[in-house]
């Protein structure tokens, strides 16, 4: 049996380019023109202060962090069972809607006010532990009959149970929305380095860093966490090796709902309206971050949401001004769904590349 | 023959996409009564059906059951139209375009319905209303104010269409006149939805209020979409241009973010803050909280020197009837919208020797285009050739104390203008 090793010399590089290629690079030359054309544009009418682009890049941040926080969810589970868990946006919304009780009774009882950190604290806990509990009650349900099944099967299952659980709590909680109490203490502005930050950006920015650093050193440092990675790596050696496999998956999905809670009591701090749909676009540009940062690897997941938030909040003005568009926030959404394509047209596996094994992507 | 069998497939998929086998409502005999678009007939000792498509579920609600208890206590004051009960159905329409499309397909398939009332929200009745006039079913809004859809090209699509409210041609006016005259504001900033209702009734404060105060009063007209959450980055960009006044005649929900934010972005914070009848409600004062205390709003004039006595019988009706203030600014024409329809009723409607009741489809329609200084809540309406009926009488309020228990329209938001 001959085996034809012949390589091809260098200079015949031009014979195996197809056309689809020469699209594709006229394709990505294009949308880099399109893009400096419109920061020039913006540049060159410099009608913006320096503070103005400031307060945009903290206001990208902070949505950013939000982002982050769901994008982790997405992230851990992808890595570990190769699906996506498009009920995500939906636990953060369980988490967010069901602590509005819990703000609500404190408020009542003028708690609220009187003891912030305390009532914060309670709130988050609340949060967290309702989106704790449906996270692992949809994996039980939904996602673990089918761990054998083809990989299109739970995605199907994953939407279903996505609209299960938003017009669950439609029915609980009814259809209108709801506001949280406000908090007197985050009222108001810090001032850092000459900067000024709105109290509840900051508070957000802060506790997605503390609370992703956690995990972090969670995944990477215990036993747990290197569990998981092992099982990320490759299912079955590691069931060989001894890992309770379902016990790994029980604590990922538990982590990750748990962190999706904290971000919609976080996210319920900045803009104190809940309503029973708010975790559909959410969850959309959570899954779109994990996959611009590079979905499966959980650095990826914080990049992507921090960069998502920022390209939302200073595209439009920075690019589509300077391209003469009338009103550019409002395709705000379009500039982020663009970025996603962006990002898979440029680089596929994401900013910080899929931390897989080559022969599992 | 396989070749046959895709061909024949294919023509009639093509065939089915034109709609060639959609019927159209036929020129029909029925009964007493002839009528080219078609015939309801209502047999004796049944109820007539009437149909509402409004936004009675989700953050807007408070619109479409305000409108839809405006239509049950008009009933309840009718009784019997010529001698027949009223029963009301409907359909929730969720105030966007794709709600509208919904609730209007599946009103129009159901042949017993004579009239409709609706939609609530001017992005649902643009793609709404010829659904359920292509199916023969007049409709008459209570609170779609976008100019386009009374306007004099808008087409045979809307010939069944007619609305109580006012055009917002005119709310946009008396917005930009109260803001030159009476806050004395030169320059201004307006936030639309991109929904026909909120673009239509930006555009006419804009146009009106440049040609108050010069060119160049108008700083930013921006716009975000109805599901946004943050603001900011719109409001810092329209911070840049100094404007001493923001309109946003938006919906409740982006109504209440853009006014918490306004309050927190750099360079607004003497900004004054106007919305429309869109977010006149005790819901946006909950999504807004104490950010929206001082906040101006135009709005239908509900005052009892602007409607008269007949009102307030019908304000001690409802608190009787529902145990609360009205929730939203368009009862009173959803209640002109449906004893117009009934006159009309009353006026073509044919009975035959067993007592059944038949009414034409077109000559409802030209009955409702007909109406003239019919003697309504809201004022005297007469309905012009493209379905303008309304007296429009708007005020401008101010709020005080943003509690939603507190909501008394003309005492808190008290009402400053006229």
């Amino acid at each position: 049996m001959s085996v034809n090793t012949t390589i091809l010399p260098r200079s015949t590089w031009w014979r195996r380019v197809s056309v689809v290629d020469l699209y594709l690079w006229a394709f990505r030359l294009a949308v880099i023109l399109v893009i400096v054309w419109g920061l020039v544009g913006t540049v060159r009418a410099a009608r913006y202060g320096g503070d103005v682009w400031v307060d945009f890049v903290i206001f990208g941040l902070s949505q950013g962090a939000i982002y982050a926080l769901i994008a982790l969810g997405y992230t851990m589970v992808y890595g570990i069972l190769r699906m996506i868990n498009f009920a995500h946006g939906d636990i953060f919304m369980v988490g967010a809607y069901t602590a509005y009780y819990a703000a609500r009774a404190l408020f009542q009882r003028g708690i609220f006010n009187r003891h912030p950190l305390f009532s914060l604290a309670v709130v988050l806990a609340v949060a967290m532990v309702v989106a704790l509990v449906t996270a692992l009650v949809v994996e039980r349900v939904a996602y673990r009959p089918l761990r054998r099944a083809p990989r299109l099967v739970p995605l199907i299952s994953a939407i279903g149970a996505s609209f299960f659980i938003e017009y669950a709590v439609r029915g609980l909680y009814g259809s209108g929305f709801q506001a949280y109490p406000e908090f007197e203490i985050f009222k108001g502005e810090w001032t850092v380095f000459g900067i000024g930050i709105l109290r509840t950006q900051a508070v957000v920015i802060v506790s997605a860093l503390i609370l992703m650093t956690a995990l972090y050193l969670f995944v990477m440092r215990t036993k747990t966490g290197t569990a998981m990675r092992s099982v990320s790596e490759d299912i079955e050696v590691a069931a060989l090796m001894g890992i309770n496999v379902d016990r790994i998956i029980v604590i990922t999905f538990a982590i990750g709902g748990a962190a999706a809670g904290a971000a919609g009591v976080l996210y319920a701090l900045v803009f104190k309206q809940v309503h029973f749909f708010m975790g559909f676009y959410p969850g959309i540009k959570a899954f779109t971050a994990a996959v611009l940062g590079g979905i499966g690897n959980i650095p990826g997941a914080l990049l992507g949401g921090i960069a998502l938030g920022l390209i939302e909040s200073v595209a439009p003005i920075l690019v589509l001004d300077g391209l003469g568009i009338v009103a550019p926030y409002q395709l705000k959404d379009v500039t982020a769904f663009i970025m996603l394509v962006m990002v898979l047209i440029f680089r596929p596996s994401g900013i910080l590349g899929e931390r897989l094994a080559s022969k599992k992507a | 023959m396989k070749r046959l069998y895709t061909a024949s497939a294919l023509a009639l998929a093509v065939l089915l996409a034109v709609g060639v086998f959609v019927p159209t409502s036929p020129a029909a005999t029925v009964g007493p009564v002839t009528d080219p678009i078609g015939v309801v007939k209502v047999n004796r000792g049944q109820p007539i059906t009437i149909a509402y498509w409004m936004v009675v579920a989700g953050p807007d609600a408070s619109l479409g059951i305000d409108t839809r208890r405006g239509v049950e206590i008009a009933i309840a004051d009718k009784g019997r139209v010529a001698g027949f009960p009223v029963r009301l159905i409907g359909e929730d329409t969720g105030c966007n375009a794709e709600g509208g499309v919904t609730a209007a397909t599946k009103l129009a398939a159901n042949k017993a319905i004579v009239a409709a009332i609706g939609s609530n929200c001017s992005s649902e009745a643009v793609p709404g209303a010829p659904i359920l006039w292509k199916a023969g079913i007049v409709t008459v809004s209570p609170s779609n104010t976008a100019p386009r859809l009374t306007a004099p090209d808008r087409g045979p699509d809307y010939g069944g269409y007619l609305r109580t409210a006012h055009n917002d041609s005119v709310q946009g006016r008396v917005a930009a006149q109260f803001a030159y005259n009476k806050l004395g504001v030169r320059k201004a900033a307006t936030i639309h939805d991109g929904s026909p209702y909120a673009e239509g009734l930006a555009n006419v404060f804009a146009d009106v209020f440049s040609r108050l105060a010069g060119a160049g009063s108008i700083t930013a007209r921006e716009a975000i979409s109805p599901t946004d959450t943050d603001m900011r980055p719109v409001l810092s960009k329209i911070a840049a241009g100094n404007p001493q006044l923001i309109y946003y005649p938006i919906f409740i929900a982006a109504g209440g973010f853009v006014t918490r934010q306004a309050k927190e972005v750099s360079g607004l914070a003497n900004v004054k803050l106007m919305g429309a009848d869109g977010m006149f409600s005790p819901d946006f004062w909950k999504a807004a909280g104490d950010a929206a205390k001082g906040m101006y709003h135009t709005s239908p004039d509900l005052s009892a020197a602007a409607l008269g006595p007949e009102y307030v019988k019908f304000l001690e009706k409802h608190q009787k009837r529902y145990n609360e203030k009205p929730l939203a600014p368009f009862h009173p024409h959803a209640y002109d919208a449906a004893m117009i329809i009934f006159a009309a009723i009353e006026k073509v409607g044919k009975k035959d020797s067993a007592g059944n009741l038949y009414i034409g489809r077109k000559a409802l329609r030209d009955a409702l285009f007909a109406t003239k200084g019919y003697k309504g809540l809201t004022g005297t309406l007469t309905c012009n050739q493209y379905g303008d009926c309304a007296d429009p009488k708007i005020a401008a309020y101010q709020t005080i104390s943003a509690d939603p228990a507190k909501w008394n329209p003309g005492t808190d938001p008290k009402k400053v203008f006229p």
